[in-house]
């Protein structure tokens, strides 16, 4: 008991001290877990995030554009990738992730379950969608888990041009047609509020997080993270001549933050609970891609052990 | 490569400097077994505590691209620019994008 104990105290003054766990160290156990969760979670949501933008990339209005989703949509599939990877140094197999996302017991970032109904959709997750990711994988480059944060690295310098291109979108929507203009407004309407949710409960209600912030997993609460973008996207929005959907919203000259109005936390918990407007169409979608890539999974094995029998004849 | 039993099999070194950094390789050397690859590796790369960490793998069990397909292989990304965040023109006076 007095060994766990103390290896507790070293782990934490390792923390203390900036230094980062690396996966022979010893941990214990509970941040293995929440780090399995966590990392798990957030591939999970790279994966899951191609469904809405893939739907467009057929219909993408240019070939500028189609190109530019696609090698966007290819980036999450890779930061899925790397994500997963790190969390295999945890010591869980691959397959048992993916299972627990397949059979919907783990959880990925709710604002996949929304629908993308039109193209100015593709420009809105862009610039507020992977914006509100960005702030939050900024601080993640700092996590204390060496492996959770070289990807973390890896993934933001990547990342760097997904938002732009999505304020590009709505920047020239909002220029074009008044049909356009409306377009990009309607899209911002829509993802506003669900990108706000991106960041968790709020700091009252976020059971975990005085934990996480103690083994620096996280580095900033959700409601400072929260503020500092839409003290961000406001100003954007201002440019591109677009209106913030909340009559609350008030620059605050004392506090030299925005004031904004409340989120629908019933809204929030409904999704996360399976009943957002898309929760079923993902699964399904990622269980058929699932299944019918199963015959290549098995090609790419045979054709290697038939390599190897000829090599070795 | 030697395939004499008696000689020592070659290992590639890999060490980590600092924690939160990632492993990068040194270089080589030859050792009977990992644990005296990496004993010998710590003697021959961090004599002035260049690492924290140490890998050791079997160079056999390392395989490469060839440098003379590399015009080839790389080829697909030559024509992407749109991969990098200069290529979009942002409206004037936006901050923070």
């Amino acid at each position: 008991m007095t060994d766990v104990k103390n290896l507790e105290e070293l782990f934490q003054s390792k923390i203390d001290a900036e230094q980062k766990i690396e996966p022979k160290d010893w941990m214990p156990e509970k941040y293995r877990k929440t780090l399995i969760r966590q990392i798990s979670q957030h591939a999970h949501s790279e994966v899951v995030g191609m469904l809405p933008e893939g739907n467009w990339i057929t219909r993408a209005p240019n070939l500028r554009r189609k190109a530019i989703l696609l090698a966007k949509v290819q980036d999450e599939a890779g930061h899925g990738l790397y994500l997963y990877s790190a969390c295999e140094t945890l010591g869980v197999s691959r397959e048992q992730t993916i299972d627990d996302l397949l059979s919907g017991k783990a959880k990925y970032s709710s604002i996949f379950n929304y629908p993308t109904l039109s193209w100015a959709d593709i420009g809105a997750i862009g610039w507020l969608v992977d914006g509100a990711a960005i702030m939050n994988q900024v601080m993640l480059c700092r996590t204390s888990y060496g492996p959770y944060a070289r990807a973390m690295v890896r993934i933001c310098k990547e990342e760097s041009f997904h938002q732009r291109q999505g304020y590009e979108i709505m920047a020239v929507l909002a220029k074009g047609t008044p049909e356009q203009k409306e377009m990009a407004q309607d899209a911002l309407n829509r993802w506003w509020w669900p990108s706000l949710m991106m960041f968790g409960p709020t700091d009252a209600n976020s059971p975990h997080s005085a934990e996480s912030m103690k083994w620096k997993i996280k580095r900033q609460s959700n409601d400072e993270l929260r503020q500092t973008f839409i003290d961000r996207t406001v100003q954007q929005a201002e440019v591109i001549g677009l209106s913030i959907p909340d009559p609350d919203l008030k620059w605050n000259e004392a506090t030299q933050h925005y004031d904004w109005g409340t989120i629908d936390w019933t809204e929030f918990n409904n999704v996360v609970a399976g009943n957002g407007p898309c929760n079923k169409e993902r699964l399904v979608a990622r269980n058929k891609a699932h299944d019918e890539g199963a015959w290549v999974r098995e090609a790419a094995l045979a054709h290697a052990a038939k390599k190897a029998k000829r090599k070795a004849a | 490569m030697s395939n004499n039993p008696n000689n020592w099999p070659l290992w590639e070194v890999f060490i980590q400097s600092k924690r939160g950094l990632e492993h990068k390789h040194v270089g080589s050397l030859h050792a009977a077994d990992p644990q005296m690859a990496i004993e010998n590796a710590r003697d021959v790369y961090t004599r002035r505590q260049e690492g924290q960490s140490i890998w050791v793998v079997p160079a056999g069990a390392i395989s490469s691209s060839q440098p003379d397909d590399a015009a080839m292989l790389f080829d697909p990304a030559d024509d992407k620019t749109y991969r990098h965040p200069t290529f979009y023109t942002m409206p004037e006076g936006a901050k923070y994008i």
